[in-house]
C-alpha cells in the first residue's frame, strides 16, 4: 500500500484524466441510455430499456447496421490489400524512395475533414475537377455530373474511397515496420530453394507479417468504425437515412433531434458492435496464432 | 511483387547489370536488374502523384478566383494566380476564421502540454518501478487506446454540461489530452524501459534524487519518444472533429476542422477560401509528421510488434 502511495504522485494525474474524461463518461452514457431526457436536457426519470427499444424499432436501424458492417469490412479490407502492395514497393530500393515515403505520410497528417472537402468539391456538377476529369477521359458523358454527392449510393461509395485513402498511410507504415522484422536470410533461403518472388512473398514474407497485420487491422477496425468526418461531409447533406452508419446516426440523434437519451443508447449499441466485430475478426482470422 | 510483372528488359540475367548495387538492402538480390529499378521508380512516381493529388487540387484551387473555381468549364491549373486570397479569406462571412485558427492552436498546444505533463511521469514510473496496481494502470491505458471520443460524445456532452465546461476550450483540451494520453504513455514507457537500470543506479549513487534522474539522466535518452508523443498528440488534437462538433457550439470557439464543414451545402460555396485555409492548416502538421518520418516505421508500433 505504501508503494502504491509512493507511485500516486507519478501516475495520479494520468489516472485522474483517464477516469474523469474516459471512464466516467462511459458510465454516464450507459446511465443516460436508460433515462428519459428532454430536448432541453432535463432528466425526466428512468425508462428502463425503452430507449433501446426505440432505437431498434427505428425502420432504418437494421439497414444502418448492415451499412456499417459494409463500411468497416470494405474499407479495412481494401486498405490492407493496397497497403501490403505499397509497403512492398516502399521497402525496395529505388531512386527517390525517400520522397515517395514522404508523400505517403501527407494524408495521415492532413485533416480528414479537409481531405474529404476537396474530394467533395471535386465531385460537384459542372465545376468539380474530378467530375471534369472523368468527363475528359470519357468515363462519364454528362458535364452536369453524376450527382455523385447527391445520391446516397454514390456518395457512400466515394466516402469509402476517401476512407481507404486516409487509412493507407498508417497501415502501410505499420506493415513496413513489420517487414523490417522479417529476417533477410529466410527469404534468401527460399530463393535458394528455387522459390520465385511471388512464392517467396506468399510463402515466407506474408506469414511473418501476421502480428503487424493484426495490429493494423485492429486499429483500422476501431478507426473506421468510429469515423465521422468523411461520411458527414460526403453524405451529410443528403436527406433521409440511406447513407448513414451507426456513427453518423448517433450524431443525427445528438444534433438534429437533440435526443441525448437515444444517442446514448445507440452509442452503447455501437460499443457492443465494435467488440463483436473485433471478436469475429479474432475468432475467424486468428491473427495472433502461430502458423 | 513488382518484379514479378517486369518488362522484357528485366529478364537480363540477374547479376549481369551492376545497377545501383550499393542502394539495395536486406533481402533484395545483391544486384537489382535495371528493369526492376525502372519499374519501381515508375510505380513510386505514380504513388507519389496519387498521394499528393488532393493537396495539389487544394493548392491550385486556393489561388483561383471564385468565378474560376466555380466555372462550368473548369481548368486543372489556375489561369491567374491570386495570392491575395490568402489575405482576403480570413474575413469571409461563413465563420470567424481567425478565431477558429486561434481556437485550433490554443486547444492543440494546451492539450499537448497537458499530455506531456501527465504522461511523462507516468511512463517513467511504470517503466522503472514495480508497485501494486501497476498492471491495472497499464491495462487501463491500453483500454483507453481502444476508445475514441466519437463513440463517447453523448457522455462527454452530459458531463461537461453538468460541470459547466460545455462550449469552452478547457473541455476540448481535456478530451484531446485524455484520448491521446494512452499512446503517449505507451511510447514513452517503451523508451524508458529501453534504458538500462544501471544508468539510474549510477546517478543515484552520486546522490541524484528520482526527479533529477528523470530530468537530467533519462530525458535526453528518451527524447525521440517524447518528440513522437508530442507530434502525435498535437496533430491528433489539431485535426479532431467529432467531439468538437458537439461540445463547442459558439462559432468562434470551434476549431478549423468543424468551421470548414459549414461551407458545404452553401448556395455558393467559396471553395477557394476553404482550400486556402486548408493549405494553411495542413502545411504545419505535415512538416511536423515529416520531421519524425524515420520514427514512424519503427517507433510507432514500439512494443506491439516482435
Amino acid at each position: 500500500m505504501r508503494a502504491f502511495l509512493r507511485a500516486l504522485p507519478w501516475i495520479g494525474p494520468a489516472l485522474a484524466l483517464i477516469v474523469l474524461v474516459v471512464l466516467f463518461p462511459i458510465g454516464l452514457m450507459i446511465g443516460n441510455s436508460t433515462r428519459d431526457i428532454s430536448q432541453s436536457g432535463i432528466d425526466r426519470g428512468g425508462v428502463g430499456l425503452a430507449n433501446y427499444a426505440e432505437v431498434f424499432a427505428f425502420p432504418y436501424f437494421w439497414p444502418i447496421v448492415g451499412r456499417t458492417l459494409v463500411w468497416v469490412v470494405v474499407v479495412v479490407g481494401l486498405t490492407v490489400v493496397i497497403s501490403l502492395a505499397l509497403a512492398q514497393l516502399l521497402d525496395k530500393a529505388f531512386p527517390g524512395r525517400r520522397f515517395v515515403r514522404m508523400a505517403v505520410v501527407v494524408p495521415w497528417a492532413a485533416s480528414v475533414v479537409m481531405t474529404t472537402l476537396v474530394v467533395h468539391y471535386g465531385l460537384e456538377p459542372y465545376f468539380g475537377i474530378i467530375n471534369a476529369f472523368l468527363v475528359d477521359v470519357g468515363l462519364i458523358d454528362r458535364p452536369e455530373g453524376f450527382g455523385w454527392t447527391r445520391n446516397p449510393g454514390t456518395a457512400f461509395a466515394w466516402a469509402i474511397v476517401v476512407a481507404v485513402f486516409v487509412s493507407l498511410p498508417f497501415t502501410t507504415y505499420t506493415i513496413l515496420a513489420g517487414l523490417q522484422t522479417v529476417p533477410g536470410d529466410t527469404v534468401e533461403a527460399a530463393r535458394i530453394d528455387g522459390a520465385g518472388p511471388v512464392r517467396a512473398y506468399f510463402g515466407v514474407i506474408l506469414p511473418q507479417l501476421r502480428s503487424a497485420l493484426a495490429v493494423a487491422v485492429l486499429i483500422n477496425i476501431i478507426n473506421v468504425f468510429n469515423s465521422l468526418p468523411i461520411l458527414r461531409v460526403m453524405t451529410g447533406s443528403i436527406p433521409g437515412y440511406d447513407a448513414d452508419t451507426v456513427m453518423t446516426m448517433i450524431f443525427k440523434y445528438l444534433q438534429n433531434q437533440h435526443r441525448i437519451d437515444l444517442a446514448s443508447a445507440l452509442s452503447v449499441v455501437a460499443f457492443v458492435l465494435v467488440v463483436v466485430i473485433v471478436g469475429v475478426y479474432l475468432r475467424v482470422v486468428r491473427p495472433l496464432e502461430e502458423v | 511483387m513488382t518484379e514479378a510483372t517486369g518488362p522484357p528488359s528485366g529478364s537480363v540475367p540477374s547479376g549481369s547489370v551492376p545497377v545501383r548495387a550499393a542502394r539495395t538492402r536486406r533481402y533484395t538480390e545483391d544486384q537489382v536488374p535495371l528493369g526492376a529499378v525502372v519499374l519501381r521508380t515508375t510505380a513510386g512516381l505514380a504513388v507519389l502523384v496519387v498521394f499528393l493529388l488532393p493537396y495539389l487540387i487544394m493548392f491550385f484551387g486556393s489561388v483561383k478566383t471564385k468565378a474560376q473555381i466555380r466555372s462550368v468549364d473548369p481548368t486543372y491549373f489556375p489561369v491567374e494566380w491570386h495570392w491575395e486570397n490568402y489575405l482576403d479569406m480570413w474575413s469571409t462571412p461563413e465563420t470567424p476564421l481567425v478565431q477558429n485558427l486561434v481556437s485550433t492552436l490554443v486547444i492543440s498546444v494546451c492539450a499537448t502540454l497537458l499530455v506531456l505533463a501527465v504522461a511523462l511521469p507516468a511512463a517513467y514510473y511504470t517503466a522503472r518501478f514495480r508497485f501494486p496496481g501497476r498492471y491495472i494502470f497499464l491495462f487501463l491505458v491500453i483500454v483507453t487506446q481502444m476508445m475514441q471520443p466519437a463513440v463517447l460524445t453523448s457522455g462527454l456532452f452530459r458531463e461537461f454540461l453538468a460541470v459547466g465546461l460545455l462550449d469552452t476550450w478547457a473541455a476540448m483540451i481535456l478530451v484531446n489530452a485524455a484520448f491521446n494520453l494512452s499512446f503517449a504513455v505507451w511510447i514513452m514507457h517503451s523508451f524508458f524501459a529501453g534504458i538500462p537500470k544501471e544508468v539510474d543506479e549510477a546517478a543515484q549513487l552520486d546522490g541524484a534524487g528520482t526527479f533529477t534522474v528523470l530530468t537530467r539522466i533519462n530525458l535526453p535518452l528518451v527524447w525521440p519518444g517524447v518528440v513522437t508523443a508530442i507530434v502525435f498528440t498535437f496533430v491528433a488534437s489539431w485535426n479532431e472533429f467529432a467531439a468538437s462538433l458537439v461540445l463547442l457550439s459558439t462559432a468562434g470557439n470551434q476549431p478549423l476542422s468543424v468551421a470548414l464543414t459549414k461551407f458545404v451545402g452553401q448556395y455558393e460555396t467559396s471553395w477557394h477560401y476553404v482550400f486556402g485555409v486548408s493549405v494553411v492548416a495542413i502545411v504545419p502538421v505535415v512538416l511536423l509528421f515529416l520531421a519524425i518520418e524515420k520514427r514512424l516505421v519503427g517507433g510507432l508500433t514500439a512494443g506491439s510488434l516482435k
